[in-house]
């Protein structure tokens, strides 16, 4: 696509075209976001993404990049993966978005295959276009079967950004919009079963949603047992457990679903992100029978134009077969350990700053001692050929995710220049508090 | 209406998880790479008695599967790959250094990494066992591609010995296999430039195209075996081995004898010897029935791979008594244009009468000249003179003596490598010119200290890179605030630092008619 044969320059990506790197950059402030735009810049961070294969991000200066953020685990497989490609552009000699409100040929297919993956005692499946969606899907079908109002989650806890997800999720996202409601959605703090009881307790609870492992908040692990003591805390009173695996789903934590590593088979289940295979929009909602009540009484409750788009579950289903491969797995636990063991030595070297590492599979968050600490080391891994994001709920964690199929030669050039990030990222918080 | 979905000209089925298990390969290969001695010899052991137990029951699958062969036979081969392997090789060290304090050297052994091993038909179960057998010994990963007439019974081997090597320790992925082989998937793998040696054991078309595959590989040439009988020969004896060498298994090991060569003082009694050790002789006639049996159109028909002598005889209208094992068809000269002369997998017995051991050497000669370079010959002899004449005229690469070649050139009975790989060598256009063995999976990496006396080499005698691994290789990805969960480093572990090739500029284009013969072969 870049040609340097095009007349109009080195920037010509065919429908459109750009003179510079810079052009693009006060364009976006212009049109797009002039917030998000000056703040990447003002973080070091100045990416404009242009090409982009296996995990590897090329910027538009020919920076090259190992994508450790992967869109919350949108890049699971890669970018462009070539089965999904070759799944996605066949199926476009046939098929398109669909008709939302017929049964159609690929919904059933990946709702077949959805529920014969997931945990059990799920049986319907329900469909949006993005992980937003599937929360509001999730929260709205929790109401419905309870007859009741109120959703609890966790403070700092991240479901998406449309209407009832947005209210739920942390207040840093609803109160500017004037959407937080704590009267509605309750929360509380995260591993702390007291409080989680409390809430319950008044039994006017429709559900308890969940990350499995909260992700904007830094992946802050759930203590022993807490997340099954949540699930019987549900039952006890009365309310639905939703299990949000938008982040954790598909493979990453080396078993296809993270919750049943927990030992819980969740009321309803919700995954996005990377079951679109990072090439097609897609976002499911897996409810089990006793949820699923307004599927019968009202199919049409909820309607969703692009929600479980024909050609948004063949890239679904793919994903869904790559993922659940023998293969897939035994290469997510090599790496995982691979990972880990890297991890750790690098820790050893710098104990006082990088002071805690949080793992489950390939989940993984990294705790640095500043409260900005991840932000540093953001930026020294862009400065290095890594692209990894702080946490915007604890910045002091940095989110370290690397993809399910990295190769080993890739992770250990990955751990490299992390090591040498943090240690950079060190040594410039040491010189800015000797400065003060 | 899947017809309306029009195909791309995309990858073919089978391809991605080809290369999935090429991936999960090299994981297995790099942490197989650091284990010690002592681990590897329990995994190696575990597997061998693994396949010993399943002998019987796999030999008469391959029978089944296959539709040829004999299944005894095939037991003894199974047992030969797999605890016989074991047996000679347990005390070898393929994994730890040595010091070679006179040369100031010290050599520690490298596993290739990601071993594809391509199987054939003919000895199904038992190569499936000898290449996983000799890639345990050297912790290498392995995945082994089947013939597609033998894939059911060659995965079932396979999975046994997986499943004993890593109940024993060996990493997950040391040993994956291709369960639905096809062309596009074989070229796939071969190509792949994560596989480090291809081991292609097959027809001439396959060899040819792992070698053309633009990966390190090591590739059998076919057998037109010589086997010659000399007047100083225990006539008796020799038609013994030669009969039960060429019925063994049906013919279809590829150092079964081919073209039998006797002169003409003995030539009487040594066929008396032949009848009563259970051949025919045809006639002139019967020869020719054979002849246009076995090679409609000048080409061996695959339809007698490894058929008794009593079909064989049968469907050539030829009678023979119910225990024949080998038919034996004179022939005049041995040339190109008489396909008795060339490699036969199935009991027939070709054979030239000559003057004098000069002329049987000139006709051994041509014997290879028609195929068979670098492979084997025999002899029949007690004469040391003739012998060494013969063995050093003839453009292969072992010869066995006074004993069956199908067993003998496989190392089975004789001291060579037991082996169901035949390397041909440079006559027949080979990279490893002996039997194959351990010693051709591994490299060394060499420390060469300076040699003058002013440089001193320190004691390297304890000093052993690699290590038992700690726990089941990939360890279960546990949340780290769990109990067994791994804890902070401190040690510095080494890296294993393996370097890749750069990329290769284009993709070699496979032949793929010749890959159609991977059927026939």
């Amino acid at each position: 696509m870049n040609s340097e044969v095009s007349a109009r320059g080195p920037y010509d990506y065919g429908a459109f075209f750009f003179s510079s790197k810079a052009e693009v950059l006060e364009k976006a402030k212009t049109y797009w976001n002039p917030g998000k735009t000056q703040f990447w810049i003002d973080s070091g961070v100045p990416l404009v993404i242009d090409r982009r294969e296996e995990y590897f991000l090329y910027d538009m200066t020919g920076k090259r990049l190992i994508d450790t953020h992967l869109n919350g685990g949108t890049y699971n497989l890669g970018h462009r993966n070539p089965e999904v490609v070759q799944s996605v552009t066949t199926a476009m000699q046939h098929f398109d978005i669909g008709n939302h409100h017929f049964p159609a040929l690929a919904r059933t297919a990946l709702a077949e295959a959805m529920i014969a993956s997931a945990p059990e005692g799920l049986s319907k499946v329900i469909y949006g276009s993005g992980g937003g969606e599937a929360v509001d899907i999730a929260i709205k079908t929790a109401r419905h079967a309870t007859q009741k109002r109120k959703i609890v989650s966790i403070v700092k806890a991240y479901h998406g950004h449309t209407g009832l997800a947005v209210s739920t999720g942390d207040e840093r996202f609803s109160q500017l919009f004037l959407s937080d409601n704590p009267e509605e959605f309750p929360s509380v703090p995260f591993n702390n079963l007291e409080a989680m009881e409390d809430a319950l307790r008044g039994r006017d609870v429709a559900a308890v949603i969940m990350e499995t492992i909260p992700a904007t908040y830094g992946f802050p692990l759930p203590a022993p047992g807490y997340l099954l003591a949540v699930k019987k805390l549900c039952e006890e009173y009365g309310a639905l457990y939703i299990a949000d695996e938008v982040q954790t789903g598909l493979m990453r934590t080396g078993e296809l679903w993270a919750i049943t590593k927990e030992g819980i088979n969740p009321d309803i289940m919700v995954s996005g992100k990377g079951i679109s295979g990072g090439l097609y929009p897609i976002a499911v909602v897996v409810v089990a029978e006793q949820a699923a009540g307004w599927l019968t009484e009202d199919g049409f409750g909820h309607i969703s134009t692009f929600g479980g788009a024909e050609l948004g579950c063949i890239a679904a289903l793919k994903t869904l077969e790559i993922c659940s491969r023998d293969e897939t797995r035994s290469m997510v636990h090599y790496l995982s350990d691979f990972i880990g063991e890297g991890l750790r030595r690098i820790q050893a070297d710098y104990p006082d700053w990088f002071v805690g590492i949080r793992q489950n599979g390939l989940v993984i968050g990294l705790e640095f001692n500043d409260p900005q600490g991840a932000k540093y080391v953001m930026r020294h891994l862009y400065e290095n050929g890594v692209w990894a994001i702080f946490s915007s709920l604890d910045p002091q964690v940095l989110q370290f995710k690397p993809g399910l199929l990295l190769k080993p030669e890739v992770a250990e050039e990955l751990l490299d220049r992390t090591s040498v990030a943090i240690g950079r990222a060190r040594d410039e918080v040491e010189s800015l508090r000797g400065a003060r | 209406m899947s017809e309306t979905l029009v195909e791309m000209p995309l990858e073919p089925v089978g391809v991605p998880r080809g290369r999935a298990m090429v991936e999960r390969a090299s994981w297995a290969a790099r942490s197989f790479a650091q284990f010690d001695i002592e681990s590897v010899r329990l995994i190696a052991e575990a597997a061998a008695l693994a396949g010993e137990a399943h002998a019987r029951e796999f030999a008469e699958q391959a029978v089944a599967e296959t539709g040829f062969g004999v299944a005894e036979h095939k037991v003894l081969k199974n047992v030969a790959c797999s605890i016989g392997i074991w047996n000679a090789y347990e005390s070898h060290d393929y994994a730890s250094p040595t010091v070679l304090e006179d040369q100031k050297i010290v050599e520690i052994p490298r596993p290739a990494g990601v071993v594809l091993a391509l199987t054939p038909s003919t000895n199904p179960v038992a190569t499936v066992y000898f290449k996983i057998m000799l890639s345990l010994l050297t912790r290498n990963a392995i995945i082994i591609s089947p013939h597609p007439y033998a894939k059911d019974v060659c995965s079932r081997a396979a999975y046994v010995m997986r499943d004993a090597a890593v109940a024993a320790g060996a990493p997950d992925g040391v040993i994956q296999v291709v369960e639905e082989p096809s062309i596009p998937l074989i070229s796939a793998l071969m190509t792949n430039e994560r596989v480090d040696v291809i081991i292609a054991t097959g027809g001439t078309p396959m060899v040819r195209s792992a070698y053309r595959s633009g990966n390190p590989a090591i590739g059998v040439g076919p057998g037109n075996v010589p086997v010659f009988i000399d007047k100083s020969a225990d006539l008796a004896a020799a038609a013994k081995r030669l009969i039960d060498s060429k019925s063994f298994d049906n013919s279809i090991l590829c150092t079964n004898e081919s073209v039998l060569i006797v002169e003409t003082g003995t030539a009487g009694q040594l066929l008396a010897e032949l009848r009563k050790s259970g051949s025919y002789i045809l006639e002139p006639a019967e020869v020719g029935e054979v002849r246009d049996l076995l090679f409609p159109g000048g080409h061996f028909d695959t339809a007698w791979v490894g058929k008794s002598a009593v079909k064989i005889a049968e469907a050539a209208g030829v009678k023979v008594a119910k225990g024949t094992k080998v038919l034996i068809a004179p022939i005049d000269l041995a040339v190109p244009e008489e396909p008795l002369a060339h490699e036969k997998l199935c009991p027939v017995l070709a054979m030239v009468t000559v003057a004098s051991a000069e002329r049987a050497i000139e006709v051994a000669r041509a014997v290879l000249r028609i195929t068979g370079r670098g492979h084997s010959a025999a002899i029949h002899s007690q004469d040391a003179a003739i012998t060494m004449r013969y063995a050093s005229s003839l453009p292969v690469l072992r010869v066995s003596v006074n004993v069956g070649n199908s067993l003998g050139s496989a190392g089975i009975e004789t001291a060579l490598a037991p082996t169901m790989t035949i390397g041909t060598g440079f006559f027949g256009g080979s990279s490893v010119g002996e039997n194959l063995q351990p010693k051709h999976l591994i490299n060394k990496t060499r420390i060469a200290y300076n040699l003058s006396d002013s440089v001193h080499m320190p004691d390297f005698a304890q000093l052993n890179p690699w290590s038992a691994p700690a726990s089941s290789i990939p360890p279960y990805p546990l949340a780290s605030n769990l109990e067994g969960a791994p804890v902070l480093v401190t040690r510095s572990v080494p890296a294993d630092i393996s370097t890749r090739d750069d990329l290769r500029d284009e993709i070699r284009r496979l032949v793929i008619e010749e890959l159609q013969q991977i059927i026939k072969g």
